[in-house]
């Protein structure tokens, strides 16, 4: 098997240092059992999970505790055994700050499973069931955006891609799990591969590190796959590792703008995902842990650990040896499109890659903000195509209308057009604000539509009614204007009598 | 129950620390000028430094009253060394013995008319230089244009105390006359010779004319682009417009040379001679007067080069790069207009 190196690129990007062997010098540790664990509910895209449990209820390991709501949504299972302490709102890592309802269980030290049925034949399964039982395991993308993984699996694609391709500074998960775990992947890479009916299967890896390329393509041959699924060695610059800009790289295909890969026959899924897939069927091991980097200058010892999902932050941080004095910034995900939290009380969850503390060097900068200069430095690195400088003075302007004719709902948030700012612009926190405020706008549209057309609704009927009224008045008039006749002395008669009726029961009552 | 919260300070992403920074970017064209300054020096003698130190001084105090005059920060802005940058490309434009108001007028004009009252920094339509650059031409053309030779060829050659002598009081040693002193460069002497209809053979018998172009100017032309070529790969200018400049330049003048060269310039001679590669390399790449689009910069950087021939070859005025750039500065929001990229994913441009 020939390791092919991909053709394609991506315009602009930027090459970043790795900073990855801060943390990739021993292997994956796991930890010591938390004594509390904080389970959000909406832990992926889509909707919240339903819980299935009460305070006080007794759980084993890897027991369903919520279930998914609707097709997008994702399970949750006790990561150890013990009991439900309560179900409440408690703070969550998102970028609004706000808490969010969890599942909080109080370990009980013993970890017991609950009773596993693991599938020594996963391949020999029908799709349709693999797809139920990715759904009732709580896979979701743990490259970082949390899609549910079985409803990614409800479309067959052609070809689909194992995104190794870790491209942020710091975070090096992917890459131990690539060193440590090749074989799960690679057999996560083909259960998925058979339940999409997908006729190809790509695994891209970039290409700054022998070790991943070399510790993949032994597992190829191990298993004698090499001939099913292709390795593909893509350049190390970021943002290599974005799912458009991937696919761009490998097949010189472009996404269509407000489209899925699926639209071109194609898929992209993480190789944490893969993994996960693979070891929830196999060995009928929900999700509930995950690989995490725990890194940056602001961390005594970097490393990178099996964690419990629902470890609090602070306890991983504390398992590395603490903070050093230079700690300056807690970021969640990578230091290009993570989040910063305002403590570590939050919890790991499934889309935390990467604990991420900075010092305030690289926080802080000697230089202020400046006035753009109109350099043009980040529309050369910019990975979309976008005209960020344009859209930076547009959005000051307070134009957004302008704004989203030039495409800034395209722009993916990597960062690369802030890192380069000379004037030390946060142009991403511009496009954030100008995506939501324009979400805003809209939905104020489309009410202030709705309360229009009920308005109108309302306006016809009672113009409706009104003209009917005054038609039945015209013709009361006109019955009336006409003389008399033996007929309407009848007619009038039965009215009398009508009304006679309808008095009677009254009257009966006073008696 | 466990170890303690910690609080911490929130930003957007991206977390890392932006790769250069203003200062830096002016210091580093500051720093390609370099060797076309140490050219100039040695060709004409250091009465240059002379104007770039009155230049600066001006630039920097009308600045700080630019700045406490609307209300602005003062240390951010001084110290980003774009008026310095401003000052030294005006200075190189001009003749070296200019008296010395030459320089103060030009930055009024520069930093509080051309700069501050645009905007400031990032926000002026007009390329500040240039704009004091034309200001002093067609106010003050005797003076602006009053070039005298390279030391080599001067008889009688000044004394640096008599250049200081010259700028500061606009007098000359005892018995020298200003017309013994001076000399047309060689665009200009193009322009007035094939104005009298002498051929370009005849035109370059003159001794102002040497190897490529004029003889010390070549010189400096080439130290110009060793400089440019250098900040280009530094990414701190987009090799594409200088490209693009000397590029159309080449384009154009070749057909018009092989034509007629009794009458047509050669194409290394356009490009070596006046302000042709220090346009093309520190005045045209200027990024907040230029184009905003990848295309848009190509299409100004092919304005600028065929104005400038233009100019030089119809127009009134020996050399036509400042009123070059600053017809293309006024085209900026059109070509910006009509050049906006294709976003990835979509099929036309916005």
């Amino acid at each position: 098997m020939i390791i092919q190196r991909a053709r394609g690129r991506f315009p602009g990007g930027v090459v970043m240092p790795h900073r990855k062997r801060l943390s990739t010098h021993g292997k994956i540790e796991s930890l010591p059992l938390p004594a509390q664990l904080i389970l959000p509910l909406s832990q992926h895209l889509g909707a919240p999970a339903k819980s299935l449990v009460e305070p006080g209820q007794q759980v084993c390991k890897g027991e369903l505790i919520a279930m998914p709501q609707g097709q997008i949504s994702a399970a949750i299972h006790a990561p150890t055994s013990g009991v439900i302490h309560n179900i409440e709102p408690r703070p969550v890592p998102q970028p609004s700050g706000q808490n969010a309802m969890s599942i909080v269980l109080d370990a009980d030290g013993h970890d017991r499973w609950r009773p596993r049925n693991p599938d020594p034949h996963p391949l020999e399964q029908p799709a349709s069931r693999m797809v139920e039982r990715l759904r009732r395991a709580g896979v979701a993308g743990l490259g970082g955006a949390v899609f549910p993984t079985h409803a990614k699996l409800a479309r067959s694609v052609e070809t689909l891609i194992i995104n190794g391709a870790e491209c942020e500074p710091y975070i090096a998960c992917d890459e131990m799990l690539i060193l440590e775990r090749a074989a799960e992947i690679i057999w996560g890479a083909m259960l998925l591969r058979h339940t999409l009916g997908a006729r190809r299967c790509i695994i891209a890896v970039e290409d700054h590190r022998a070790e991943t390329r070399k510790a993949l393509h032994q597992a190829l041959l191990d298993s004698g796959l090499d001939e099913c699924i292709d390795l593909r060695l893509v350049p190390s610059r970021y943002p290599e590792g974005g799912e458009r800009q991937l696919i761009q790289v490998l097949t010189g295909w472009e996404v269509p703008a407000q489209g899925l890969p699926q639209d071109i026959g194609l898929l992209c899924l993480n190789v944490g995902t893969a993994a996960a897939a693979w070891r929830a069927i196999r060995y009928d091991e929900p999700l509930f842990s995950r690989v995490v980097t725990v890194t940056g200058p602001g961390i005594r010892r970097p490393g990178n650990f099996q964690v419990l999902l629902g470890t609090p932050i602070k306890e991983l941080v504390a398992a590395c040896g603490g903070y050093t004095p230079q700690a300056t910034r807690l970021v969640m995900g990578g230091p290009m499109m993570g989040l910063a939290l305002p403590h570590d009380d939050h919890p790991v969850v499934k889309a935390c890659n990467c604990v991420l503390v900075l010092s305030r060097s690289d926080v802080e900068t000697m230089f202020p903000e400046m006035p753009c200069i109109r350099c043009m430095a980040c529309v050369d690195c910019c990975p979309a195509g976008l005209l960020p400088q344009q859209l930076f003075w547009h959005i000051q302007a307070d134009k957004l209308q302008r704004a989203r004719m030039l495409a800034v709902e395209d722009c993916i948030e990597c960062g690369c057009c802030a890192q380069v700012c000379p004037s030390h612009i946060p142009l991403v926190d511009y496009y954030r604000y100008a995506k939501s405020a324009l979400a805003q706008r809209d939905e104020a549209g489309r009410r202030a539509d709705a309360a229009r057309h009920r308005f109108e609704q309302r306006s016809a009927r009672v113009n409706r009614a009104e003209q009917a009224r005054t038609a039945r008045l015209q013709r009361r008039d006109a019955l009336l204007s006409t003389p008399s006749s033996g007929d309407r002395k009848a007619e009038i008669a039965a009215a009398v009598a009508r009304v006679r009726a309808q008095r009677k029961p009254v009257t009966d009552e006073k008696q | 129950m466990s170890a303690p919260t910690r609080k911490f300070s929130t930003a957007g992403s991206p977390q890392l620390p932006p790769t250069t920074s203003v200062t830096e970017v002016m210091l580093e064209v500051l720093l390609a000028l370099v060797p076309g300054i140490g050219a100039y020096v040695f060709f004409f003698g250091p009465a240059i430094l002379v104007q770039m130190a009155l230049a600066i001084a001006a630039a920097l105090i009308f600045e700080v009253i630019a700045l406490r005059l609307r209300g602005r920060d003062i240390g951010r802005f001084v110290l980003d060394f774009s008026a310095v940058l401003t000052a030294v490309l005006y200075v190189l434009c001009l003749p070296p013995l200019m008296p010395w108001w030459g320089a103060i007028v030009g930055m009024f004009f520069a930093i509080i008319v051309a700069k501050h009252l645009y905007g400031g920094l990032g926000h002026n339509v007009f390329n500040p230089a240039m704009v004091a650059y034309v200001v002093m031409i067609i106010a003050f053309p005797r003076q602006a244009t009053d070039w005298t030779p390279p030391t080599a060829l001067a008889h009688p050659a000044l004394s640096f105390s008599a250049q200081w002598i010259r700028i500061f009081t606009g007098n000359l040693p005892v018995g020298l006359q200003w017309d013994a002193v001076s000399q047309a460069t060689a665009l200009d002497t193009i322009k007035t010779l094939s104005g009298k209809l002498y051929t370009l053979e005849e035109i370059r018998r003159n001794p102002v004319f040497s190897g490529l172009s004029a003889y010390g100017w070549y010189w400096i032309a080439a130290a110009y682009l060793l400089g440019g070529v250098w900040l280009a790969g530094r990414r701190i200018i987009p090799w594409q417009i200088p490209a693009a400049m000397l590029g159309s330049t080449l384009l154009i003048t070749t057909p018009f040379n092989w034509m007629d060269p009794s009458i047509h310039p050669s194409p290394l001679f356009h490009i070596f001679s006046g302000g042709m590669m220090l346009g093309a390399f520190f005045i045209a790449t200027d990024p907040v007067t230029g184009a905003s689009t990848p295309r848009g910069r190509v299409v100004f950087a092919f304005g600028v080069a065929v104005l400038t021939l233009v100019i030089r070859r119809w127009g009134g005025y020996p050399d036509g790069v400042a009123f070059a750039v600053l017809l293309m500065n006024l085209s900026v929001p059109l070509i910006d207009r009509f050049t906006v990229p294709r976003v990835y994913g979509h099929r036309d441009p916005p």
